[in-house]
């Protein structure tokens, strides 16, 4: 019965082209673009660090005096270095990591190749095993060489290829603004997007390719990249100088391997703040917040307005063509009541005529869904070739093509069942009598 | 026209004529809403920004190796780059304006306030106002004696002998106008936190580096601290518009002679600059008008589809009303008119709908609200685009000969 439905259908469709193809069309067209804002939006809000992201927490406090430089009940988004270090050496969480963007001149030993300037993170040891970087040679530092301020450094893969063709280069040394540093580690491809540990250098599409203990690039003041926020006396430094300790400007992370511990680290938390107000540092009562990795994002919505703002627009769309669609199907089938009173007269059944007129519209969808998919690979591939910062991220992932394949699905069977339903309701006497 | 005999048909027609009107309708409050922010990207594109735009270009350099005095250095580089023909003016800068990058300080007119009277953005260096050529409204530029360099600043500031330097400034009419509203700015106090500063002049507009809110984009202040050769400064240069390419290129290679070993990390013209900082809005706007032709295009098919439907199957009562002596002009109107209706009642519930999606815009996207004259907008937009969809298959069914009258089927 299948089969001669599908011929019927197919009979029907080729008789309006134009029709067929305004419908396929239009179903395409909005769930291409429904689908390509739809990718953007969940790569965009997509989990950096799966598997790892709750059990990291950013730790916030607020040293701040009243001054009222800073309105506004929310701690400060950063710490202040002595904040950071007293944290650090608390050693209460499983791990933990202080850290600052930083901006390089970079020489290697190969004459080759012009000093250029990288972006740089200075940080502790923590930062690797914490995050869960992936290493294709040696490993990070520890804790030791942290405090010992070691001239060591890990450079990400990138850098690894322009300067020694992607070779183990372990051992070897590059130049740092005119300071020798030993290589101890290469990370294999390590982005994570957002670049959720320090949103001030951007949100997304960024990554550093020099990785400096954190001690060690202040004690050569190497320059930094990044925020800060100053209150009273503060100011945000210059070149070699850095924000004065009444400036928060760097980010303190910490992993909590349980929901007790992240309880505890809070109440660690506010003890710090009442112990620093003690000592005539802090001046506010303790206002902390411990969110944990997803929440952090959440909070500070690191989705750009546009992306969602395109994403309602290409919904807004999608419903307009099929609404469209429904209609146009709907007067088709209407059209053809003559034919459906005379099949209900001779006595098939309501279900029948369902599922005729059901195949008829299930085609359009399912074409219009799958020339969808096309147009959001195209629309995808659109995306990628705008100057965003988040462009090159822009693909299709198993997820999401679930996602498209359910909503074609969805679309069909809207704009399907809805015009064969009202279209089998016809009363077989009724039209038999007219013409 | 007589309204009757339309409404009966239409009334044996619910679901379609429904889906006609739900269609007209998000298209109508969807364009509405869109062209309203087109409107509003434009206009936020269109932002002065106080400075001669066409005739600068901006040059910034990094060293590879630390410098033992920043200051010396970047002295020894304006001079360089004065040499250089074509150079009407040059001056070392903290920011730019619309260059995203930014240096803001929260002000207040009393140093004991507990909250800001505003945030501002803070240009550092000497010479800005000639070289950027901003108009002066009243009082003077920053003279060369006024001005410090930053570690000097620094050093004091963080050893709270801020009375010992009397530091002036130069404020936008803006900000002038927010902290004294009808007063004259002109040797009035404001503060820096501790820091009081003097203001000696007012120029009529200078953009700050994150002018991302309209409101707030002219609140910008130029203070009195050169900060010395570094990869965040920029060398800005002021040059005849069809001289910018050389000049740039002329300045970078003396700079390059001057020392071989730093690093020219950015050289653009300030057109450039304008186009990085407005590249996002454009691209959005250039979406939204995409999505209004693409939105448009379909229902107007749609109107199409479905009115050649509706001629088809009416085709025999076409006939008998013609056989009766109506004429093609009076079918041509039934249609146009049955459109219009269809239309009319669309627009009304697209009216309500953008409405309701203009607050939704408001509470979550900081959208001011959508100004009544964009609704005639929409409606006549729709109208029209019906009156022409429909035209086709209207003509085609007053070409209906009387004779199918006489036809059976």
């Amino acid at each position: 019965m299948f089969g001669y439905y599908l011929d019927l259908a197919l009979r029907s469709l080729r008789r309006n082209k134009a029709l067929t193809v305004l419908m396929v069309l239009a179903i395409a067209l909005g769930i291409g673009a429904s689908m390509t804002t739809l990718t953007v939006l969940h790569v965009l809000s997509g989990d950096p660090l799966p598997g790892r992201s709750d059990t990291l927490y950013y730790p916030q406090i607020d040293p701040r005096d009243d001054s009222g430089q800073m309105p506004g009940e929310e701690p400060p988004k950063q710490v202040t270095l002595i904040d950071g270090l007293n944290l650090l050496h608390a050693k209460r969480a499983d791990r933990q990591a202080l850290m600052a963007g930083g901006y390089v001149p970079v020489q290697s030993d190969a004459a080759a190749v012009d000093p250029f300037y990288t972006e740089a993170r200075f940080t502790t040891a923590d930062f690797f095993p914490m995050f869960g970087t992936r290493f294709r040679y040696g490993r990070g530092w520890n804790a030791g060489d942290d405090e010992a301020k070691a001239r060591d450094v890990v450079i990400n893969g990138e850098l690894n290829s322009r300067l020694f063709g992607g070779a183990d280069s372990v051992g070897r040394s590059l130049r740092i603004a005119d300071t020798r540093f030993r290589i101890v580690g290469v990370l294999d491809d390590w982005a994570p997007n957002p670049h959720f540990y320090d949103l001030n250098t951007g949100s997304f599409g960024r990554t550093e390719q020099v990785f400096v203990p954190l001690q060690t690039a202040m004690n050569l003041k190497l320059e930094r990249h990044g925020s800060n926020d100053c209150w009273g006396r503060g100011t945000g430094g210059n070149g070699r100088i850095y924000p004065g300790d009444t400036c928060v400007w760097l980010q303190f992370w910490v992993q909590l391997d349980s929901p007790a511990k992240a309880a505890a680290y809070e109440r660690f938390l506010v003890h710090y703040s009442q112990e620093q107000k003690a000592l005539g540092r802090f001046v506010k009562p303790p206002n902390v917040r411990l969110r944990n990795l997803m929440q952090w994002l959440a909070h500070e919505k690191v989705v750009p307005d546009d992306v969602r703002l395109q994403t309602g627009l290409a919904f807004g769309f999608l419903l307009v063509c099929l609404v469209n669609t429904i209609g146009l199907m709907l007067a088709k089938f209407m059209r053809r009541a003559a034919d459906l009173g005379v099949r209900r007269a001779l006595g098939a059944s309501k279900r029948a005529l369902f599922a005729q007129l059901l195949v008829e519209s299930g085609v359009v969808g399912l074409v219009g869904g799958a020339g969808g998919l096309l147009l959001a690979g195209l629309g995808l591939w659109a995306v990628r070739q705008r100057p965003s910062s988040y462009a090159a991220l822009a693909h299709l992932d198993g997820a999401m093509l679930l996602v498209t394949f359910l909503l074609a699905l969805g679309s069909t069977l809207l704009a399907g069942m809805l015009p064969a339903w009202r279209a089998c309701q016809v009363p077989p006497a009724l039209q038999l009598k007219s013409n | 026209m007589e309204l009757r005999p339309i409404l009966s048909t239409l009334r044996r027609h619910k679901t379609t004529a429904w889906l006609l009107i739900l269609e007209i309708a998000l298209t109508c409050a969807i364009v509405c809403n869109a062209v309203f922010m087109i409107n509003h990207l434009l206009q936020h594109m269109q932002m002065p920004t106080g400075i001669d735009e066409h005739g600068l270009v901006q040059i910034q350099v990094a060293e590879v190796a630390p410098l033992p005095d920043i200051y010396a250095r970047a002295r020894e580089d304006l001079a360089v780059i004065r040499q250089v023909p074509g150079v009407r003016a040059v001056t070392l800068t903290s920011q730019l304006p619309l260059g995203f990058s930014s240096s803001n300080a929260n002000i207040m007119l009393d140093p004991t306030q507990r909250t800001p009277s505003l945030n501002a953005g803070t240009y550092f260096g000497l010479d800005l106002v000639r070289t950027m050529g901003l108009r002066l409204v009243a009082g003077r530029d920053l003279r060369p004696d006024e001005v410090l360099d930053a570690d000097v600043v620094l050093k004091l500031v963080a050893a709270g002998q801020t009375d010992t330097f009397a530091p002036v400034t130069v404020i936008t009419q803006a900000m002038a106008q927010r902290l004294w509203p009808g007063g004259d700015a002109l040797g009035k106090m404001l503060y820096l936190g501790p820091i009081g500063v003097r203001v000696v002049g007012v120029v009529a507009e200078l953009a700050r580096a994150n002018a991302y809110d309209d409101a707030t984009a002219q609140y910008s202040m130029i203070l009195p601290m050169f900060m010395g050769a570094g990869k965040d400064q920029s060398y800005l240069i002021r040059t005849r518009p069809q001289d910018r390419q050389t000049v740039l290129k002329a300045a970078v290679a003396a700079l390059k002679k001057a020392d071989p070993r730093r690093v020219v990390t950015t050289q653009r013209t300030y057109d450039e600059v304008r186009e990085k900082f407005f590249e996002n809005d454009r691209s959005m706007a250039g979406i939204l008008v995409g999505a209004i032709a693409a939105l448009l295009v379909v229902t107007a098919l749609g109107i199409v589809g479905l009115a050649s439907f509706w001629v088809a199957q009416r085709r025999r009562t076409i006939g008998v009303r013609r056989a009766l002596g109506a004429t093609r002009r009076n079918i041509l109107n039934y249609f146009l008119t049955e459109n219009f209706l269809l239309a009319t009642l669309g627009i009304v519930l697209g009216m309500v709908l953008a409405y309701g999606i203009n607050l939704f815009l408001m509470l979550h996207y900081e959208l001011p609200r959508l100004p009544a004259v964009y609704f005639p907008v929409g409606a006549i937009a729709l109208w029209l685009i019906g009156q022409l969809a429909v035209l086709g298959p209207a003509l085609r069914a007053a070409a209906v000969p009387p004779v199918v009258a006489t036809r059976s089927v």
